[in-house]
């Protein structure tokens, strides 16, 4: 960490999703944090959260307004990400049971498959344990979750459920599939945010 | 509340035991349709054009509300082979609707595999003092209701998700703006209360003290809110956000209209863009025909489906 830590001025990907969640667990793990809908409000941003939602409308939303390329520009010269559940589909390099016109902005070099864990009434909590991640395992809520299929060399795997990957980071792009968002548990949102105070 | 908390220790060769149906995943589930569109389709074709222009999740149903007001009759949960129809056709969520207090139609929904259950007064009810037991259900519940009250009895009967009821199949807003109105004022009023006059406003609410005095203190519903039953309009969507609510539910409204397509997709953006007027025209432009309209103050009381539900 740098000498005199800055508060970062996080961003939350605001085109749909469970923004107001990641919003409070930023605050909490003393960033600033603001909604990001507009190409202009992505600029002042030093870090993004893409949220959990539906990654078939966030992408197209993110299309019709404008924010595909401007996103990617971002990630490529190192913004840093997080991307939780439809956040973690949308920095796949590559997915899976996506639509056929489904847009990925890519930052980690990895397959994603969509809604790989089952519908809602498969969708369950478990106990996680994530590499990086001090005090025990998180509580990790998977809401018609994906998995991480295979992973490129330069992508660490940071936790697994069971057979399958479930949270990655490549450089400054964290991903779970999970929702730490979701619970009073502010571990994973402070290691974020720790990101971009160092970016 | 429900079910348990996985807490012991996972490792790879013996992960933690996962925990189905909680309360977390139920509610968690409509915090991740918040900004989004919600669509009634009745066929396959519909439920992909709702999917091709954004919605976040599709209901299926037989008849949308519009055409069970044209039919009369008593209206049921849909076809099972409808619905398996519409869930392998999109990949987005799909709900369905039982009748009030049918739980054999709720637990063949859930049997179905359908992704969230709309216990709603669009059917005919099938019990006229109860609702079904929700918490006994993997499978989510989104219910109805005109005012807090009724948001919290269905809250406490384990609904993981609320709407307003409006007055589906009309085509007018006005009642969908009055019930988001009523349940805002009134959660803004218990702001105001201290503790000791909290138990009388339970009671007034008829409402469980727990989900009033949490409420007081939040200042909002303990699961997501959204608005239902009369939005035609990108406008009209733009309205009930900014009124408080964080989705919208889309009935007759899409697929009644001149061009389902372009309106599906114009209400999807002036969702997202509900504070923005310049958003909200341009996608409000060439839309063709909106659905005819009825006007609520001309409904006989017998079909006010507001009414339903208690």
């Amino acid at each position: 960490m740098s000498e005199t830590p800055q508060t970062p001025l996080v961003g939350v990907l605001a085109l749909q999703g469970d923004v107001r969640e990641h919003l409070a667990a930023l605050t909490a793990a003393g960033a600033q944090a603001r909604p990001v809908r507009r190409p202009e409000e992505l600029a002042e941003v030093d870090g993004l959260v893409i949220p959990g939602g539906e990654s078939t409308t966030m992408s197209k939303l993110a299309v019709i307004f404008g924010l595909l390329e401007p996103l990617r520009e971002r990630i490529r010269a190192g913004m840093p990400v997080y991307g939780t559940c439809a956040g973690m589909i949308m920095v796949a390099d590559k997915i899976l049971d996506g639509r056929d016109d489904q847009e990925t902005l890519g930052g980690i070099d990895m397959i994603v498959r969509r809604n790989a864990f089952g519908r809602q009434n498969e969708s369950f909590e478990a106990a996680v344990d994530i590499k990086g991640i001090d005090g025990g395992p998180v509580e990790g809520v998977f809401i018609r979750a994906p998995w991480v299929e295979s992973v490129g060399a330069a992508a660490e795997v940071l936790a697994t459920y069971g057979d399958h990957v479930v949270a990655v980071r490549q450089g400054n792009v964290l991903a779970t599939s999970f929702h730490p968002e979701l619970t009073g548990d502010h571990r994973v949102h402070a290691l974020f945010v720790e990101m971009a105070q160092r970016a | 509340m429900s079910t348990t908390s996985a807490s012991t220790s996972p490792s790879a060769e013996n992960p933690a035991a996962p925990a189905t149906g909680t309360a977390r995943v139920k509610r968690g589930m409509a915090e991740q349709l918040k900004g989004g569109v919600i669509m009634d389709v009745v066929t396959p074709e519909e439920a992909k054009i709702a999917e091709d222009a954004g919605a976040v999740a599709v209901m299926a149903l037989e008849r949308v509300p519009a055409d069970i007001r044209k039919d009369g009759g008593v209206a049921r949960m849909s076809d099972p082979d409808m619905i398996d129809g519409i869930i392998s056709a999109v990949s987005i969520p799909v709900m369905a609707k039982s009748r009030i207090g049918h739980f054999v139609e709720a637990q063949v929904l859930q049997s179905l595999g359908v992704d969230y259950i709309d216990e709603s007064e669009v059917l005919t009810p099938a019990d006229e003092v109860n609702h079904s037991d929700k918490w006994s259900f993997t499978t989510p519940f989104v219910c109805g209701a005109t005012n807090l009250g009724e948001a919290l009895r269905r809250i406490a009967e384990g609904a993981a998700m609320i709407r307003s009821k409006g007055e589906a199949g009309t085509g007018n807003v006005v009642e969908a703006v009055r019930h988001l109105r009523q349940i805002k004022g009134e959660i803004a009023r218990l702001r105001g209360l201290d503790n000791h006059e909290l138990y009388a406003a339970a009671k007034e609410l008829r409402a469980p003290y727990e989900l009033v005095a949490e409420i007081a203190q939040t200042g909002k519903l303990p699961v997501v809110l959204f608005s239902a039953g009369g939005v035609a309009t990108p406008a009209d969507a733009a309205l009930m956000r900014q009124l408080g609510a964080e989705g919208v539910f889309v009935g007759s409204g899409i697929f009644k209209s001149g061009d389902p397509a372009k309106r599906a997709a114009a209400i999807v953006k002036a969702t997202t863009f509900y504070d923005d007027p310049k958003v909200i025209a341009d996608a409000s432009r060439d839309l063709g025909e909106a659905m005819v309209g009825i006007n609520c103050d001309t409904l006989p009381e017998a079909e006010r489906y507001a009414n339903r539900g208690w």
